[in-house]
């Protein structure tokens, strides 16, 4: 990734300042009696994910597309980096947007490399330098430079091409993206993976995002911060998911989150956060004996076989032995298998359509790291709410001396 | 021979099939994680860009060799037949040959002019700014397209003037309305998504029509020009009653002189030079289809 000359930086902003700031920015259409989006502050912090979340029509996406001014504010100022661009020139300033969109937007008629290739000519890179940033950013978001450069998004498949447009936004690696329900179009599991890759893939390049989604769901679980919008897109709460969830500002949101805000609490917490439990393992190309005796000395009743790249081949328990078939025949493959970014919601999503009651934690070549089972589950369900409502008491405290003291 | 008549192949804005059958390769529950991605890339490696040619090589190569047979066939069957003088006066390589040169010419300068007016004013008509003044253009132009074409020709020349470029004029109001509404249309068509997606990367107005509305709108526009070029190589029959020459004066000739062989020769000529610029056309939609559609 390389830093100089890409998107650029203004340098304006003092360390500690918001990436993107809105200030009494409105949308009122012509025609219309009350303002679409009406005297919007909103300060988003760098480097984090901000959900915009609300029902349909409530003005999110609007809100979303007049920070790169897909939609013209009629008043009010949008502060990026910094810099006043509430009257730059609208085209450049995009260029130092990422934009995905539900569509995706790949365009049929350019090759994957000529997608990507788009911004950084337009920002004027060399040819030399436009090729290897379309090769990094492949296998970035883990496809095959080789392989995909040359085909046309027709020739890819629904997940791959939301790879591609995440890609594409992130060509002249701009600090802010703008992402308009990117996952919306997409079958549920691959949905959930693209998340799961996403979320890894902010940990290394720390972007400014804004993610607009009507579901509030998806916006526990990537959202370092939740902007709750009711109609006319005023904001009902501006909080982490763990205090939307624990504290709600009002019925709205207390009735937009739903219902089980314990179980979307499990929406939070990643695999990588609690303590794993170790299961007894065996390379696949061990003995019957040896499984035996690694039988006998566990207490959990069956032991995982490996193979040599330890990945979870199949599990076999004391009765797989009894019938006296092969090894390889005996048991059953391992079916509850999760990544470390996995939420603990996949994983209990997982364990509970197991055999065994418990999900195989793996890490990003598949390799064996542990297990998660119920109990680590419930444990870790009971110690958020414990904090949840700490942090609460602190904050209702906090607002308590300072009404006295402003008394 | 009804494609004298002006009674041709209609608008062709029947669009090209939207292909857009999604390919969902990998979307495996289970064993997609880990290799997740390479599993993914593995399934859909095989798809090739075009699943199926529009035409197979069969079709490409079938037309001209039944159009080549057509004329062998008049050929034999004029040259088995007694002449006498009023129809070899017609019927001679030397006639034939410039009656087919000045079809030729008024087809294809009406076809140009036809392009060169229809393709910017449909970019226009589709632009935002436009919108007010488009159903009172496209109004015009079906007036052109509805009148017919014989008496588009002859009022021409009543008012103005006989000979090739009032000919011209008349096929240029006749087909104006094909290509037009073609360009519109394959303009209209272009996904939303994709015009938002292209603005909202930071691509200028001028860039998004540039490289993504008209690449994407060829496919129609060729379908549209294709059915202009027809049109006009058979209503170009017409332009003999102007005096401006072409194939149709064969045709007319032979019915004012009462002469079968020379009615046959002229229609049939006709007939196989509009196949053949339908099939050249066909080809050219074919190349010129940008790849990855």
């Amino acid at each position: 990734m390389t830093d100089t000359d890409t998107a650029p930086s203004s340098g304006h902003r003092r360390p500690g300042d918001p990436m993107i700031r809105l200030e009494r920015v409105s949308k009122q259409y012509p025609g219309q009696a009350s303002p679409a989006v009406h005297e919007i502050d909103l300060d988003i912090p760098d480097g984090e994910i901000v959900m915009f979340v609300g029902p349909s029509g409530c003005g999110k996406t609007t809100l979303m597309k007049m920070i790169n001014r897909l939609i013209e504010p009629s008043s009010g100022r949008i502060i990026l980096d910094g810099e006043d661009v509430t009257s730059v020139n609208p085209d450049q300033l995009r260029r130092r947007i990422g934009y995905v969109i539900q569509q995706i937007g790949l365009f049929p008629h350019m090759t994957i490399a000529q997608n990507i290739a788009l911004v950084p000519k337009m920002v004027g890179w060399d040819k030399g330098r436009v090729e290897a940033r379309v090769d990094e950013l492949l296998e970035l978001v883990g496809l095959d430079a080789a392989m995909f450069r040359a085909r046309y998004p027709k020739q890819l498949s629904g997940g791959q091409r939301q790879r591609i447009g995440v890609a594409r936004a992130l060509a002249v690696d701009p600090p802010v993206m703008l992402m308009d329900e990117p996952f919306g179009a997409i079958d549920p599991i691959t949905r959930e993976r693209l998340q799961n890759e996403f979320l890894r893939l902010q940990q290394d390049i720390r972007k400014t995002i804004v993610f607009v989604t009507h579901d509030i769901d998806e916006a526990l679980k990537m959202g370092d911060r939740i902007v709750i919008l009711e109609e006319g897109s005023h904001i009902a709460q501006y909080d982490t998911p763990e205090h939307i969830l624990s504290n709600p500002a009002n019925d709205y949101v207390a009735d937009f989150i739903g219902q089980g805000a314990s179980l979307k609490r499990l929406n939070l917490a990643r695999v990588r956060d609690v303590e794993l439990m170790q299961w007894p393992t065996l390379a696949a190309t061990s003995s019957r004996d040896e499984v035996a005796s690694a039988l006998q000395a566990s207490e959990l009743g069956s032991v995982l076989l490996l193979d040599d790249e330890r990945r979870p081949v199949q599990w076999v328990d004391a009765r797989d032995l009894d019938r006296g078939v092969a090894l390889e025949e005996a048991g059953l493959g391992p079916d509850a298998i999760v990544q470390l970014q996995a939420t603990l919601q996949d994983a209990l999503d997982e364990m509970l359509s197991s055999s065994h009651g418990v999900a195989v934690v793996v890490d990003g070549d598949g390799a064996y790291l542990g297990a998660v089972d119920f109990a680590t589950v419930a444990t870790a369900v009971s110690a958020m709410r414990r904090e949840a409502r700490d942090d609460a008491v602190a904050a209702a405290g906090q607002l308590a001396s300072g009404d006295e003291a402003r008394v | 021979m009804s494609l004298g008549g002006g009674e041709g192949p209609r608008m062709r804005t029947a669009l090209a099939p939207q292909e857009k059958e999604l390919v969902f390769a990998g979307a495996v529950p289970g064993q997609s994680l880990g290799k997740g991605l390479e599993d993914e890339g593995d399934a859909a490696e095989d798809i090739p860009v075009r699943r199926r040619r529009r035409f197979p090589l069969l079709g490409y190569a079938g037309m001209p060799v039944a159009l080549g047979l057509a004329a062998l066939l008049l050929y034999l069957w004029v040259q088995g037949r007694e002449l006498d003088s009023i129809e070899a006066r017609r019927v001679n390589a030397e006639v034939i040959r410039e009656a087919f040169v000045e079809h030729m010419k008024l087809s294809a300068v009406s076809t140009v002019i036809v392009i060169a007016l229809a393709v910017p004013l449909g970019v226009l008509l589709t632009r935002s700014f436009a919108r007010w003044v488009t159903p009172g253009v496209v109004a015009i132009a079906n007036i052109g397209q509805s009148v017919p074409s014989i008496g588009v020709i002859v009022l021409l020349a009543l008012a103005w003037d006989i000979g090739f470029w009032p000919a011209i004029v008349a096929l240029v109001a006749y087909t104006l309305l094909p290509v037009l509404r073609n360009t519109m249309v394959g303009l209209q068509q272009v996904d939303h998504s994709l015009i938002e997606a292209a603005r909202g990367m930071g691509m200028t107005k001028v860039a998004v029509l540039g490289r993504v509305e008209l690449p994407l709108a060829v496919p129609t526009i060729l379908a549209g020009v294709r059915t202009a070029l027809v049109i006009n190589v058979g209503t170009a029959t017409l332009a003999t009653f102007t005096a401006a020459g072409g194939l149709g004066d064969i045709v007319s000739g032979g019915i004012s002189t009462s002469r079968d062989t020379t009615i046959i020769t002229g229609a049939v000529l006709t007939g196989i030079l509009a196949l053949s610029i339908d099939w050249l056309a066909g080809v050219a939609e074919d190349l010129l289809r940008p790849k990855g559609l």
